[in-house]
């Protein structure tokens, strides 16, 4: 699948400020911060930011409200839904700590639930389509939720470092949502890796028992719309290094930052630059590894089509 | 509306698209282009038309594969290795994984005879529904940003302005060596559901439970090149020849 670029910011983005915004709704950081006050501005634009890239890649953008209309059998259409439904608890937090320097339980859970909710109807316009194999596992939204879970966690947990509070309990929260997302994401790999094809080159012609089909000819000489939507190839070539590079930029430097962290704060030598500088860096390398990840996502995964194209 | 229809649609208009006639042609490619553009919807455009890159929206398009059987090798040589030429359009299935995922309700089925269309004035151009198409039978025409497919020529096929035999899609009326037929399958009694049930009529890519309406012929089982061979008769040999050209035979001999 070709890897849209307005796609693979949109869901880092959103996923990261959805994370964000459902550590805050748990009340973990001082609403009468100023840096918490940044936190939930953060959140909002970041995931404002991510529904606006996502309409980028639109034919039409200016009809992109009729989105919001089939809700019944759409995950696309419910992803828009609760995309603006979450917006209301989320803008009326962020109000009580930016304006009132207060934390409001109903708005704070119900944010925090609805975010959820939002990542999940995501994940599952990717996992909903059969003719995309790879995707189409309840792994996918799993996936999904703890990334989303683990950047949020570990920006509360930069927040937190920050505004010299001890963090522990956010430190701890992003450790164990890092390392369980690495874990189901491997287990997401495996199972692509693993996968018998669905459909075959003899499935889609129903020539099968005739004997093997191979494609002789293309429709046409040059690219399509499709082979160029869906016959993304050219990440395979350096699959395996990206995978790493992902594991390693989106997981394991994170996840031993935030250890080494936890270990100094529980020694009672925790705090100061050089804490507020470990979780600056954790947070950027658990970035740039999830734009890494997502990019692997859509241009790993095979298309069915492409059994008519020889791909 | 994206839900598709609660029940059984009473008509159900699709294909029949016969692989052992094709001759892979690609008539019906440009017609369908031909009479598409100036159709339903939006005109079907190209980009680059002139240039060496060109690309654009079709609703039809020719693929060839290559079957080679157990122990087959190169086509004509050995084994029973054959070409078969593979025209496909949209198959207007009856669990359309297309429909249901629009967001919009630009994509939808019709209730009365099963067509699966575009509503070209609602569609945002976001490619999901291509997405969820197993077949790629969605294109997205990127000078109007919206997706187009195969409308089965419902601008054709209810048209009462032109000639009855003129009212079927135009890869239908335009194919001359027959490959294509369209029909009602909700009805036994149609030719394309005869045809189907008597060349054993398959679906494409049953397992991806799409139910599509429109049903391929399997190409007939071929002779080999060896079991024709010995029926030809040797240009040398005489024997059995009577009357003239017995008579001919042996003079030409004496010469």
């Amino acid at each position: 699948m070709h890897p849209a670029p307005s796609i693979i910011v949109f869901t880092t983005l959103s996923g990261l400020g959805y994370g964000l915004a459902a550590i805050l709704g748990l009340g973990l950081l001082d609403p009468s911060l100023t840096l918490t006050k940044v936190a939930h501005v953060l959140a909002l634009l970041m995931i404002a930011i991510g529904l606006l890239s996502s309409t980028l890649h639109l034919g039409n953008p200016q009809r992109a409200w009729r989105a919001l209309s089939q809700w019944r059998s759409s995950w696309l259409s419910r992803e828009g839904v609760m995309a603006i439904l979450t917006f209301l608890p989320l803008l009326w937090s962020a109000w009580a700590s930016v304006i009132e320097s207060r934390y409001l339980v109903l708005p704070g859970l119900l944010g925090t639930v609805l975010a959820g909710v939002t990542v999940y109807c995501t994940a599952m316009i990717y996992a909903s389509l059969k003719s995309v194999q790879a995707w189409h596992t309840p792994l996918t939204p799993l996936c999904y939720l703890l990334f989303a879970a683990a950047g949020g966690s570990l920006l509360g947990a930069f927040f937190a470092m920050a505004g010299r509070n001890s963090g522990l309990f956010l430190l701890l929260l992003a450790l164990l949502f890092t390392i369980a997302a690495w874990v189901v994401k491997i287990a997401w790999r495996r199972n692509m890796d693993g996968l018998v094809p669905l459909s075959t080159p003899e499935t889609a012609t129903g020539l099968g028992n005739i004997g093997r089909v191979r494609l002789f000819e293309r429709p046409h000489m040059t690219e399509n719309y499709l082979t160029r939507e869906m016959g993304f190839r050219i990440a395979r070539k350096h699959a395996v290094k990206l995978r790493r590079l992902a594991l390693l930029l989106g997981g394991l430097l994170p996840a031993a930052l935030v250890f080494m962290l936890l270990v100094t704060t529980v020694a009672g030598a925790g705090g100061g630059l050089a804490a507020i500088l470990a979780m600056t860096l954790a947070v950027i390398s658990h970035i740039i590894g999830m734009l890494a990840e997502r990019w692997l996502f859509f241009a790993e995964a095979r298309h069915a089509v492409m059994n008519y194209y020889g791909g | 509306m994206t839900l598709l229809p609660a029940l059984p649609t009473p008509k159900k208009l699709g294909l029949v698209i016969d692989l052992d006639v094709c001759v892979g042609c690609h008539a019906c490619v440009v017609n369908c282009k031909e009479w598409n553009t100036g159709g339903y919807g939006s005109a079907l455009s190209d980009q680059a038309p002139y240039g060496a890159d060109v690309s654009g929206a079709w609703l039809n398009r020719v693929h060839t594969f290559e079957v080679v059987p157990e122990g087959g090798e190169i086509v004509g040589e050995a084994g029973e290795a054959r070409i078969v030429h593979f025209p496909k359009s949209c198959l207007h299935c009856e669990d359309a994984p297309c429909v249901t995922v629009c967001p919009t309700g630009a994509s939808y089925k019709r209730a009365e005879d099963g067509i699966v269309l575009v509503d070209e004035d609602m569609c945002i151009g976001c490619g999901l529904c291509a997405w969820a198409c197993p077949y790629g039978a969605r294109e997205m025409d990127l000078a109007a940003g919206v997706m187009k497919k195969c409308t089965l020529c419902i601008d054709r096929i209810y048209n009462e302005t032109m000639e009855e035999a003129d009212r079927q899609p135009a890869c239908v009326r335009t194919c001359p060596a027959n490959a294509r037929h369209f029909g009602d399958f909700s009805d036994p009694q149609s030719a394309v559901s005869i045809m189907t049930m008597e060349r054993g009529g398959m679906d494409l890519m049953p397992e991806q439970g799409t139910r599509p309406v429109n049903k391929y012929l399997p190409p007939r089982p071929r002779k080999s090149l060896a079991a024709g061979a010995p029926l030809m008769p040797l240009a040398e040999n005489t024997d059995g020849a009577k009357g003239f050209f017995a008579w001919l035979d042996g003079v030409l001999e004496r010469i």
